[in-house]
């Protein structure tokens, strides 16, 4: 009694995978054109990027980020009169702004987490951190399956979490090494030294290897994870950056005169601590890797490694929420037309 | 303990906000493009024409390589739709382009399902990618998209109008596919017949209700451009791989007794529009469209089709989960009826194949019955036969002894009558 589902059989003969290689073109086609296409499609549609950033009070977050993105994006500048003192909980706020260079638009948003390792009492201090970021990843899964869905899904999931370190000198602490381990698993992690300018150069050496000791010992995988490495040319240049991390930065918005130039500096009495110096701090190192080179691929790792384990997480669960088959549901829905003709034959 | 209340101010007003120096993320298309170009790009065209009418060719024509198509028969008897799948480069950037070609198209006697074979292939990569987006193990990033980006019509050139094999196709395609419809062989036409052709098309596709693929004009780079170029379609095209010495260069042109026709010469043709239109300027939106807006709109279709809504009677959201365990137990409730009415079927069958064989059964016991009477009756007969048989035989032989007796006695009388024959005879003696 069940209708002949019509199948779409259009008899097609086996594709054939024929190589033609490059110099069998003739002449000039004009493909090599569909990258600027691709450039001008970009720049009229615009970026997101969204960063976090997780630590204490008084390590210089905002700052950085200020530093960062020269212009005041972080909220302690959006709020002047707010007076910062220790909140009870973990706060998370988030501040957006649309910041343009070179007509190259970026809606940036900014998420900072007052509040965190500050009480006495630190245990599960990052879970409302991690209900933060699972909850953007909800809200991108609910709009991906809708059926009339938006152009642009717009994308509030967190590319990119850094985390500040304490310039202690001697190694990761227990706070620090369970916040990396859990978010680890969900978020790229940058790890930075904060306020570095206390450490000397031996001093932040010896602390770097141990810190990354530590990591290693615990398994905490951080951006750039090693498994992502696609082919050998990003294997060399992120086995670069692997070795040097974490960063140590000194941030500061404000300007001093050094040399006759106008450079962006701490002023104490025994010198002027140079921002964008390599030689005095890494600060330029982070921003060219969080900004200049590695800005898309942290969207991407974001994208295609973490939220697609979190939709894989999520639907196997509302899976077993339900009768418990094991087969996988999505498929099987347009599975199930198939096996109601197939029932119907017996 | 940290509470896990969480106060969270989003500020959803987004400020506009100047940088006091240099930050670099303007580098950010490049950093996007760079990415791309690892993985490559891919391009896929459907070309849809009449056998002999010039798609190959046209193809070759269009990349500049030798795609190596033979010549396709005549005598086909349905549409079919060959793929092929080739790795092209160009300085840099990897294409990998697939030309769809329609065989046998508009070559039957009775063209009435032509088109249902192409919808159907579209519609069939469609579903591929449908498939792989709704996995929960997915791996979108590195799948190979085969949907149709655009699709080339060959309009015969005929001078007059469009076929209307051509109008009925192109309707059924239009919401589908981005449809760029071209005048193949187009230097078979005078200037004066081509202008008519052009308009007549164009006002033929317009009156039937036809969207054929417009090129985007609201990018200001490109608006100029494209509002000419849309001007000028549909393109009338000359394919041709063989070159010919014009001056002291060689140019692709088809040599005829009366003259060359250079394809690249704009004023012989359309061929340099067409591949400026198609690859040079806009390609990436052709793309984009597919995706954005066929993609789409197949996938709503389908999905409501299904039975998913996004809000339920009530005007709730209703997430696709909600919808799909309604539908699975829907589903199951369904199988679980279906098996009990199979069970039903299979028992009622058993009982009358039981009822059969009780049948058949009683009517063996019956023959069996009667052969049994039969025998007892023969046995009867026979036995009588024998003790009649038998009691002739005693008797037969009763009289044999009697008659023996008998023989006997007279012989032994005749035996004493001749003894004492003897005697007396001997007495006398």
């Amino acid at each position: 009694m069940a209708e002949p589902q019509s199948k779409p059989d259009p008899d097609p003969e086996p594709k054939t995978e024929a190589t033609v290689t490059g110099q069998d073109l003739f002449g000039y086609v004009g493909i090599e054109s569909v990258l600027d296409q691709m450039k001008r499609k970009a720049v009229k549609t615009g970026f997101e990027f969204n960063i976090m950033v997780v630590g204490q009070s008084g390590l210089g977050k905002s700052t950085l980020v200020n530093t960062l993105f020269k212009s005041k994006v972080s909220r302690k500048s959006c709020n002047p009169s707010f007076e910062e003192g220790i909140s009870k909980t973990v706060n998370l706020q988030s501040i957006s702004h649309v910041i343009e260079e070179k007509g190259v638009k970026m809606k940036l948003t900014v998420i900072d987490t007052p509040g965190f390792g500050d009480q006495i009492n630190n245990l599960n201090c990052w879970e409302p951190i991690m209900k933060y970021i699972n909850e953007q990843y909800e809200k991108y899964l609910k709009e991906e399956i809708n059926i009339n869905r938006k152009r642009k899904i717009p994308d509030t999931r967190v590319h990119c979490c850094v985390y500040f370190v304490p310039p202690t000198g001697h190694c990761l602490r227990p706070l620090d090494l369970e916040f990396m381990k859990r978010l680890g698993k969900v978020v790229s992690v940058v790890p930075v030294i904060a306020k570095s300018d206390t450490l000397t150069l031996d001093e932040r050496q010896r602390f770097k290897e141990r810190i990354r000791q530590d990591l290693w010992t615990n398994g905490i995988k951080v951006y750039p994870q090693k498994e992502y490495d696609e082919d050998a040319e990003d294997r060399i240049l992120n086995d670069k950056i692997r070795e040097k991390i974490p960063f140590a930065v000194v941030g500061t918005d404000k300007e001093h005169q050094v040399n006759g130039k106008n450079v962006l500096g701490r002023k104490t009495n025994w010198g002027v601590i140079e921002v964008e110096n390599v030689a005095h701090c890494e600060f330029a190192n982070l921003r060219d890797l969080l900004i200049r080179s590695h800005l898309q691929d942290l969207k991407d790792v974001t994208h295609n490694i973490h939220y697609e384990t979190y939709r894989v997480r999520r639907l196997n669960e509302s899976n077993l929420n339900g009768i418990g088959l094991s087969a996988s549901p999505l498929a099987s829905m347009n599975g199930t037309a198939v096996r109601k003709e197939s029932e119907s034959n017996l | 303990m940290a509470s896990t209340d969480v106060t969270r101010q989003l500020e959803t007003n987004v400020r506009p906000l100047s940088m006091s120096g240099h930050v670099g993320f303007d580098s950010l298309p490049d950093q996007l493009v760079s990415r791309s170009t690892g993985q490559g790009f891919c391009f896929n065209i459907l070309c849809i024409g009449e056998t002999g009418v010039g798609k190959s060719t046209l193809m070759d024509t269009l990349f500049n390589t030798n795609f190596e198509n033979s010549e396709s028969t005549h005598f086909e008897p349905k549409v079919k739709l060959r793929a092929q799948t080739y790795q092209l480069q160009e300085s840099n950037v990897q294409l990998k382009l697939t030309v769809v070609n329609t065989v046998g198209f508009g070559d039957q006697m009775n063209k009435e399902d032509s088109y249902q074979h192409v919808v159907n292939y579209i519609d069939a990569q469609f579903e591929s990618y449908l498939q792989e987006e709704l996995k929960i193990k997915r791996s979108l990033h590195n799948y190979h998209d085969t949907r149709i980006h655009a699709c080339l019509y060959f309009i015969a050139p005929t001078g007059h109008s469009l076929k209307s094999l051509d109008l009925v196709t192109m309707k059924k395609l239009d919401s589908k596919v981005n449809i760029i419809p071209v005048i193949a062989k187009a230097d078979t036409i005078s200037k004066s017949e081509l202008h008519k052709f052009k308009i007549k098309i164009m006002s033929e596709l317009v009156s039937n209700g036809v969207q054929i693929y417009q090129f985007p004009i609201d990018d200001e780079n490109v608006a100029k451009i494209n509002t000419t170029m849309n001007s000028h379609l549909p393109f009338a095209v000359v394919g041709s791989t063989e070159e010919v010495k014009i001056g002291n260069k060689m140019v692709k042109a088809r040599q005829y007794p009366w003259g060359v026709v250079q394809v690249e010469n704009e004023s012989h043709c359309d061929f340099v529009k067409l591949r400026e239109m198609l690859i040079c300027v806009n390609m990436e939106d052709l793309r984009e469209q597919t995706h954005t807006r066929h993609y789409e709109l197949y996938r709503r279709c389908k999905l409501e089709e299904m039975g998913f809504t996004d809000t339920d009677a009530e005007n709730k959201p209703v997430s696709l989960q909600e919808t799909y365990e309604t539908k699975r137990q829907e589903f199951l409730f369904e199988l679980q009826k279906r098996e009990e009415e199979m069970r039903q079927m299979f028992v009622q069958r058993v009982k009358e194949k039981e009822t059969e064989l009780k049948d058949a059964e009683r009517e063996l016991q019956g023959k069996f019955e009667h052969l049994k009477r039969l025998h007892q009756e023969e046995r009867v007969k026979l036995d009588e036969k024998k003790t009649m048989l038998e009691d002739e035989m005693s008797g037969f032989s009763k009289k044999k002894i009697a008659a023996e007796l008998l023989q006997a006695q007279a012989f032994t009388g005749s035996m004493n009558i001749k003894k004492d024959k003897d005697r007396k005879n001997s007495g006398f003696m």
